[in-house]
């Protein structure tokens, strides 16, 4: 166990040299080697010889709760500063509320309760902490070029990138931590400072704009953190423990007694807002103003993951429960909604973000399900989207680095103007929502646990997946139509970014081929280890997904048959070409240029409507949810 | 099934399947045109269409557009052996979406904006039927708790009793599927209502060709998972087959083509009413 809580504290040790010795080459050498160390630690932790299921690791209660109870306040008292300097009044009241439930859960259960098991590690939380070390990585490395040119680009905004750096490695120290606590307190702990890094990263940029939007992001997750804190004190208070394992046991025990459901209702809530499920989405998409790498790490391949992680520790008690019923429809509504409203974006990374909502959405619907079967199919969906969506942000990170634009449409002819950038965004599409690719395995298990469970949320998955369906090729072909010739140009990103983008392309596509091995070494052992029974794909079904996959990784071949025997001519344009594709001759004699638009149906699928109806259905279920747990 | 008869199965389907589907487009003609009080051409007239089309010249716009096509005939007739060898529906589904993508991808390649136009009413048809279908299978797998091909197929119970909104929505995405209207916004067959000729506006010669035969394939999966509502009764299986089909060229002929958003809100509307409703109905009441 000592190793888990090496790799919780390496982070911190390199965040700190990080923020003091501001050199250029120093940030650098730092980044790339604790890159490459936290990612090969948090995959050594898989290998049998250092990993047990279940590992568990002791100390002296003593000493430890005080100073877990000071850094809680540590926090609290940063946060509520925060408010009260920005005059943001929630914000601090919040913190107090906060504060007060930990001072409280302290006083009246001071050396009562005993924590037996501080941190802890089972194959989820391991391959929760691979996706985060790999995915991390790649990002900490392109962020090393990226925020470079970032600043070259932008005078406007203050250089602050030790203190960039610094917050990328708390953050993922605080990840770990995340994954590896049992004791609910410390959780809340690093719970809480994921929340800081991620509001002191979106207000990055010091404007206005940004800082509203961090205060938003705050405000929200706030809130969250309060039921975490009111969910601790509930269960000290009913069942004598603070441990996480605890309540899953009483939970699967007693087949959703008050007892547990009130504090898994209280920490499912924490989670949805989190993973910016409806009505807290909006924090998700004001998220989106930071630079892109914080997009990619925090806002879609791993904190968000913090929030679906804890909704799937609860499935077992949420399973065949009302308010477990309630966190699926949740779900099921915000991948709904999510899906339909990213047909409206042009921006491509709020595109990503309400896919992102959506497909977050989704593993909220299998945790509230909570079988065996959508167990097993949201563990699936974290593991591919992680890895896909975080390849996706930094391609169009890098599209915007060169463009100074994200709109989709001017994406039209990227296939010449930037070929390799290209065909990795159009892998990450694939890689959302096309067969055999990863989030359509996926998806397809959902369905699969849906249909034995309850087949009203089928509905929702079905008609989301189509909506995905048309935003995602729209995407697709706005990259490969070619109507005015750009030139050829890829110079000005920097290798480091190229590593990153290209191990996450590979891997994206690798994934496809490795996942049946993840699946039996790491997700099916912990599903049985709960359920005592575990599904999978049938070895004919993945027989013939690989044939496909072999099939799609043919098509680059016909590049080389590229100069064969056709005749090249205009496309037609009414009769009216002016000897070229994209001129013609209108109806006054004079010479218009054709332009082609995807269709993009605000009017039907637009954002404030379906945000609103979503957010007032979600809100409405939130409050069915605690009426009946209550 | 033995591995020797999944493989014969998979031959025959390859090779019957284009034959079945050219000859019922040659009935389609047929009877559209006594619809229409024409005579109309000899029942082969597609086969002989596709023979000329191979010596034609090939012509494009962009180079690797036909790429695309070729991708999007191997897809389907990948997805009519998973079909027919009796493999999992859902793939089998997914396998035809993979294909359609393909198909939509190539209109987007050609860079025309007919055919650009055609790629995304293509789209709009796709979003609009696919809920239905995957319906369709969830519906299927109530009744016979199974997704596989074969065991739907040989599940004593007559699907459509169970079934009927599910079947009835069905049908109506076969206008979808094989682009009849009133549901032909993407590329009509009939040339009074079309715009030049949408999605395949930039296709000609041998990449034309592979287009129909690649719908022929289409049509006989359709008509296929048509009958697996009456798989019970082979005989009762191969009338509603024809049956639909006759229904599909009637309603093709009967009804000029709408909007999208009444392409869509229909499709959605069906699934959702029919669709979704006879699943609440078989699951509340197994």
């Amino acid at each position: 166990m000592t190793a888990h809580a090496l790799l919780i504290a390496f982070p911190l040790a390199i965040a700190i040299p990080l923020l003091v010795f501001r050199s250029r080459a120093v940030t650098n050498v730092l980044v790339i080697t604790a890159a490459v160390l936290i990612a090969a630690g948090s995959l050594g932790l898989l290998l049998p010889q250092t990993s047990v299921l279940s590992a568990s690791f002791q100390v002296p209660a003593e000493y430890l709760d005080w100073t877990l109870l000071g850094l809680e306040l540590a926090v609290a008292a940063f946060i509520f500063f925060l408010g009260v300097r920005h005059l943001r009044h929630l914000v601090s009241f919040l913190a107090l509320l906060q504060a007060g439930l930990a001072v409280a859960t302290e006083i009246l259960f001071r050396g009562r309760i005993e924590v037996v098991t501080l941190l802890a590690a089972d194959k989820f939380s391991l391959m929760m902490a691979g996706i985060v070390g790999i995915v991390g990585g790649f990002i900490a490395v392109y962020s090393l070029g990226y925020m470079k040119a970032y600043h070259e680009h932008h005078r406007e905004y203050r250089d602050r990138q030790p203190l960039f750096f610094f917050l990328l490695f708390l953050f993922l120290s605080a990840m770990f931590g995340v994954f590896f606590s049992n004791s609910l307190p410390l959780l809340l702990l690093f719970w809480e400072i994921t929340t800081l890094c991620s509001f002191l990263l979106i207000g990055y940029n010091g404007t206005a704009e940004s800082r509203g939007r961090a205060f938003l992001a705050l405000t929200l997750n706030l809130l969250g953190g309060l039921a975490f804190a009111g969910a601790i004190l509930f269960l000290a208070f009913t069942a004598g423990t603070v441990e996480l394992d605890r309540l899953i046991a009483m939970g699967a025990a007693g087949g959703g007694l008050g007892a547990a459901l009130i504090p898994a209702a209280l920490l499912a809530f924490a989670g949805m807002t989190k993973s910016a499920q409806m009505p807290f989405s909006s924090w998700l998409l004001g998220a989106m103003v930071a630079p892109t790498p914080v997009s990619a790490l925090l806002h879609s391949s791993t904190m968000v993951k913090a929030g679906v992680y804890l909704v799937l520790r609860l499935a077992p008690v949420l399973r065949g429960t009302i308010p477990g019923t309630m966190v699926a429809l949740i779900g099921g509504i915000t991948f709904l909604a999510g899906s339909l409203i990213a047909i409206s974006q042009s921006d491509a990374k709020r595109v990503l973000a309400w896919s992102t909502i959506a497909n977050l959405g989704l593993i909220v619907l299998c945790g509230g399900i909570g079988t065996y079967e959508a167990l097993w199919a949201g563990i699936l969906l974290i593991l591919f989207h992680a890895v896909t969506k975080a390849l996706l942000f930094l391609c169009v990170g890098t599209f915007e680095q060169k463009t100074n634009t994200r709109d989709i449409e001017s994406m039209s002819g990227l296939i010449v103007a930037m070929p390799k950038l290209s065909i990795m965004i159009q892998i990450g599409i694939a890689g959302m929502f096309l067969a055999p690719f990863g989030m359509l395995v996926s998806k397809w298990a959902v369905l699969r646990a849906l249909v034995d469970s309850n087949p009203l949320l089928v509905v929702f998955v079905v008609f989301g997946s189509s909506a995905t369906l048309f935003f995602w090729v729209k995407w697709m072909g706005k990259l490969l139509e070619v109507t005015k010739v750009r030139p050829a140009d890829e110079t000005g990103i920097a290798v480091r970014q190229w590593v990153a983008l290209s191990a996450l392309s590979v891997l994206s596509v690798g994934l496809v081929g490795f996942y049946p091995l993840i699946s039996a070494q790491l997700i099916e052992p912990y599903v049985r280890s709960i359920y005592g029974m575990v599904t999978t794909i049938s070895q004919g079904n993945l027989i013939i997904m690989s044939i496909m996959l072999g099939m799609v990784a043919l098509f680059p071949v016909t590049f080389f048959v590229y100069q064969r025997k056709v005749r090249v001519v205009d496309a037609y344009l009414g009769g009216g070409n002016m000897d070229s594709s994209v001129l013609f001759q209108g109806a006054g004699g004079q010479v218009k240029s054709m332009e082609m638009r995807n269709y993009y149906l605000a009017h039907l699928f637009g954002e404030k409507r379906l945000s609103l109806a979503g957010g007032i259905a979600c809100a409405a279920l939130i409050f069915v949810m605690f009426g009946v747990a209550l | 099934m033995s591995p020797l008869e999944t493989v014969l199965l998979a031959v025959a389907a390859i090779v019957a399947a284009p034959f079945a589907g050219g000859l019922l487009a040659g009935i389609d003609r047929k009877l559209s045109a006594r619809m229409q009080s024409r005579w109309g051409p000899p029942l082969l007239q597609p086969f002989y269409d596709v023979r000329k089309l191979f010596r034609k010249e090939t012509i494009v716009v962009r180079r690797s557009q036909n790429f695309y096509i070729y991708f999007f005939f191997v897809f389907m007739v990948f997805t009519t052996v998973l079909f027919f060898t009796g493999g999992d529906i859902l793939l089998t589904i997914f396998a035809l979406t993979l294909a359609s993508i393909f198909l939509v991808l190539a209109a987007y390649k050609a860079s025309s904006p007919y055919s650009f136009i055609g790629a995304e009413r293509e789209l709009i048809l796709m979003m609009a039927y696919e809920p239905m279908v995957l319906l369709a299978a969830v519906g299927m797998y109530l009744v016979t708790r199974s997704f596989i091909v074969v065991d739907i197929a040989r599940s004593p119970q007559l699907l459509v009793l169970s079934l009927p909104g599910l079947f009835i929505g069905f049908v109506v995405t076969l206008l979808f599927k094989m682009r009849k209207s009133p549901f032909d916004i993407s590329a009509s067959h009939h040339a009074h209502q079309e715009i030049v000729r949408g999605i395949t506006t930039e296709f000609s010669g041998r990449t034309l060709a592979f287009i129909e035969i690649a719908h022929w394939y289409e049509t006989t999966v359709v008509l296929g998972m048509v009958a697996l509502f009456f798989a019970a009764l082979p005989w009762l299986a191969a009338v509603a087959a024809a049956c639909v089909f006759f229904l599909v060229i009637l309603v093709d002929n009967v009804f000029a083509r709408v909007k999208w958003r009444l392409a869509l809100a229909s499709g959605w509307i069906i699934a959702a009413a029919l669709g979704v409703g006879n699943i609440l109905v078989v699951f509340f009441l197994r």
